[in-house]
């Protein structure tokens, strides 16, 4: 990231001085900074698209069919068609919904989805804000996400997206509760909420010092909590076997009335989500850019490695369950998730109180 | 207590791992799908597909104008009319087969004294209108001439069990 802040201070810094006076250094920061937001959002893009064309073949391989593969060389200009053909459709509106917040809908449910980027870091100090607060600031971010969710469901006036709109955001705010409370097991470990601290604070300890820094990272000491959290994550993206939200075969979700452009975003969301969420477990549980042994390079590499594992989990577990009854769920939720970290927190405070702490 | 057993089975997750297994083989077991404009399955050759008429070894129309495929088809689809040639020879003047109506039955094929009208191994023929399945005897004619290698293999292969 500081390359990008020299390569343009030295392209643009004589003529931005004369240009702008004494107000240079302001502009030069918003430049450098909407620089650097276009090449974290670029690339999500595109790992975006590329991920719905995964999830397609991966589900295809496991449901013995060769997925898509007519467009472009095995299938890999597909998300691309799929994008052109959304944008070519037209955005229906239904009469008597509330025509701005139905439009606003998705970009509630994107937007965040996006701007939690700004804190994650993707190799050491290689992050875009890096507050002292991030986990926090996330956790903030992502949860106006189940706006967009009740907005679209109130907005389109209809009472299938309404009651669609209702369940989500009940689950929503149902796994956010288990998802917290799994964080905060992770903050109390690494005491710190920077998550560039809680992945240095993983690089460390008895097996780390061996060289087997893998044995460190937070997912063995923690591991019901990992389980934990990895389900709720595919709660929070209303990913099957959780997506009563979408419940496309049979409860229709809250983008029952949406259409073209307006529903690509909700897909999108979606997308971005599980990549955020799937990042934000390979930083907490699987130690983010850390190298799995120790004599191997650390690097933003093994970032890449372990996201792309846990999205393939996704996909796997997608294509593997049926979807959950939403009373299961919520039992899921409630019963079994939160008592469990609750216990766990409980197990760890004692533990790290304990002589035998590991956290030392 | 069976159901405080049941709460740690569950707990262990043991049978979501195991329908993942089932799920990971078939991630690597070998993919049976036929690619269908490249590849094609093997056809029987008692394969029924778009109908052609024959013609004998000297060019000869094989269809003698008995009617008993019209008379045999059970969704009336084959209209025929017939005249005598310049040779005196009864000889159809219109034969047409409405595909609209064709059930593939096979009868016509099976009634046929002479062998004259087939059914075919070919199958891809959609058109973009209704009036485009009516097939004329030219186009029947045409397919027969075009196929008949495949059609006399097709039916000498089968005449054992005629
Ligand atoms: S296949 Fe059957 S339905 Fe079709 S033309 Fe022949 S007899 Fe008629
Ligand atoms: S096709 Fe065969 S059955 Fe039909 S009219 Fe000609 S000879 Fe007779």
């Amino acid at each position: 990231m500081r390359v990008i802040d020299d390569v343009l201070a030295f392209v643009l810094g004589g003529l931005g001085s004369r240009v702008f006076g004494a107000m240079w250094p302001n502009v030069f920061i918003a430049l450098v900074t909407l620089v650097k937001i276009a090449c974290i959002v670029a690339p999500l893009m595109l790992s975006m698209a590329y991920l719905t064309l995964l999830e397609r073949k991966i589900i295809g391989w496991m449901q013995a069919r060769l997925g898509p593969n007519r467009v472009g060389p095995f299938g890999l200009a597909q998300p691309f068609a799929d994008g052109l053909k959304l944008l070519f459709k037209e955005i229906v509106i239904p009469s008597g919904a509330d025509k701005w917040v139905f439009l606003a809908a998705p970009v509630f449910a994107i937007a965040p989805a996006l701007a939690a980027w700004a804190v994650v870091p993707f190799d050491d100090g290689l992050v875009l804000a890096d507050v002292n607060a991030g986990l926090l600031t996330l956790m903030a971010i992502t949860s106006i996400g189940v706006y967009g969710v009740v907005l679209a469901g109130w907005s389109s006036n209809s009472r299938y997206a309404f009651l669609g709109g209702m369940r989500s955001a009940a689950q929503l705010i149902s796994y956010e509760v288990a998802m917290g409370l799994a964080l905060i097991v992770v903050v109390m470990v690494s005491n710190s909420l920077n998550l560039g601290d809680i992945v240095r604070s993983q690089g460390k300890g008895l097996f780390a010092n061996a060289g087997f820094s893998v044995l460190s990272w937070n997912w063995l000491p923690l591991f019901p909590v990992f389980i934990v959290y990895l389900v709720s994550i595919v709660a929070e993206t209303n990913r099957a076997p959780f997506d009563m939200a979408e419940g496309e075969s049979e409860i229709i979700g809250f983008h029952l009335e949406y259409s073209g452009l307006a529903f690509a975003l909700f897909y999108m969301a979606e997308y971005a989500s599980m990549i955020l969420c799937s990042t934000l477990a390979a930083l907490l549980f699987l130690g983010g850019w850390l190298s799995p042994f120790g004599f191997l390079p650390d690097g933003f590499h093994w970032l890449l490695v372990k996201v792309f594992v846990i999205l393939t989990g996704f996909l796997w577990i997608r294509a593997t369950f049926p979807r959950y009854r939403y009373d299961q769920v919520m039992r899921l939720g409630w019963k079994v998730f939160i008592p469990i970290t609750l216990l766990w927190t409980l197990v760890v405070g004692a533990w790290m109180m304990s002589p035998w702490s590991v956290w030392k | 207590m069976a159901s405080v057993k049941d709460v740690f089975k569950s707990l262990t997750l043991g049978e979501l791992v195991s329908g993942l297994t089932v799920t990971a083989r078939a991630l690597f077991a070998p993919k049976t799908t036929v690619l269908y404009p490249e590849e094609k399955t093997p056809r029987s050759p008692r394969f029924r597909g778009m109908h052609a008429l024959r013609r004998h070894p000297d060019g000869t129309e094989r269809c003698v104008g008995c009617k008993l495929c019209e008379a045999a088809c059970p969704a009336a689809a084959i209209t025929i009319e017939i005249a005598p040639n310049e040779r005196g020879e009864r000889k159809t003047t219109r034969y047409e087969i409405d595909m609209n109506k064709c059930i593939f039955c096979g009868f016509c094929v099976e009634a046929c004294p002479v062998d004259a009208i087939v059914e075919t191994r070919f199958h891809e023929y959609c058109v973009e209108s209704r009036a485009g399945l009516v097939w004329t005897k030219d186009r029947l004619l045409d397919n027969g001439a075009r196929r008949e290698e495949e059609i006399a293999r097709d039916l000498a292969r089968d005449m054992k069990y005629r």
